[in-house]
């Protein structure tokens, strides 16, 4: 399996100067998600409210990865190198379920809560995973499963500026399917534009 | 245009629906590609189980979190409800959650063939 090399995080005391910004704590991505929605946050109306069941979709999608990540990091089928990885993708994943949660209070939605970690255990069969492979390979169906869907809810954002975050989601995701991709040693796409076909 | 293209073009001009003449096989591989990110067979992930659809009352599923509007919709899942939920979601149910549509007429129907096939596979 290749070597994967995770970057170092930002220093803390940067992170924590960007995301105490207006006095409530965000991820520096949860702010850099929610800019160009400032003036959309500011009233409400009927599309508003789509947009919002979109992102809580999309929410109820990071929960599930972060459990997901955090029952192959629990495994004990990963290797030391896949575990920084794994633990990585989760922090994105987080990052993600952030800026989501604080962009959904902001439009006057009420972001739909994560279910405990025994029922997306259940749900993902868990107990079938039986080395790192397995893992691995649950993680990148998920991955492109996150990808597909965020690409494929973009025409229904009434808002340019969520549809354009659907579009980075999708792109971190892509990166996460892609190293996981390698990982488990499955070859390249076959065509371009495969992905959100 | 391929050749699936043209047999759903002629269905509609004879007044078959094209639903009716899917293909489960391909379904399958759109249902993998598009659908599983939110959806499975068997068990409610951020959308609800699918085995069963085909025939079922919406908003039916045990243990599910629909929104008001689904649940209170009075739809049942026909071949042609289905087509028109997967085609355009929120002008079936206005208030809905989904914000996936399927465009293409010929995705949809082999999707539903093979959600009916599933349906009646325990």
């Amino acid at each position: 399996m290749s070597k994967i090399i995770v970057a170092q995080p930002a220093p803390l005391a940067r992170r924590n100067f960007l995301g105490q910004a207006g006095g409530v704590l965000l991820s520096a991505t949860a702010i850099s998600l929610m800019a160009g929605c400032e003036t959309m946050a500011q009233s409400s109306n009927k599309s508003e409210s789509q947009d919002v069941a979109i992102l809580n979709t999309a929410l109820g999608l990071e929960h599930e990865a972060i459990n997901a990540y955090q029952l192959g990091a629990e495994s004990g089928l990963l290797d030391k190198g896949v575990l920084d990885v794994a633990v990585k993708f989760q922090g994105d994943h987080k990052a993600h379920r952030d800026a989501l949660i604080a962009t959904i209070q902001k439009l006057g939605g009420k972001p739909v809560m994560e279910m405990k970690l025994g029922d997306y255990a259940k749900a993902l069969k868990a107990d079938t995973l039986k080395s790192q492979t397995d893992v691995l390979a649950l993680a990148a169906k998920l991955e492109m499963g996150a990808i597909n869907a965020y690409l494929g809810v973009i025409p229904a954002f009434k808002s340019g500026d969520l549809a354009k975050v659907s579009g980075r989601l999708a792109a971190d995701e892509t990166l996460h399917w892609t190293v996981l991709s390698q990982a488990l040693g499955r070859p390249l796409p076959g065509k371009a534009l495969s992905f959100g076909a | 245009m391929n050749i699936r293209c043209v047999a759903a073009m002629l269905l509609t001009l004879s007044g078959v629906p094209v639903y009716a003449a899917g293909d489960a096989g391909r379904g399958a591989e759109l249902y993998e590609a598009r659908c599983t990110g939110c959806h499975s067979l068997d068990a409610n992930r951020v959308g609800p189980l699918h085995r069963g659809v085909v025939g079922r009352r919406a908003g039916s599923v045990t243990d599910f979190a629909y929104s008001p509007a689904l649940r209170k919709s009075k739809l049942t899942w026909t071949e042609a409800n289905l087509d028109r939920w997967l085609a355009n979601p929120e002008a079936l149910v206005p208030g809905q959650k989904m914000g996936y549509s399927v465009a293409e007429a010929v995705d949809r129907a082999d999707l539903i063939a093979y959600l009916r096939r599933e349906t009646s596979t325990p």
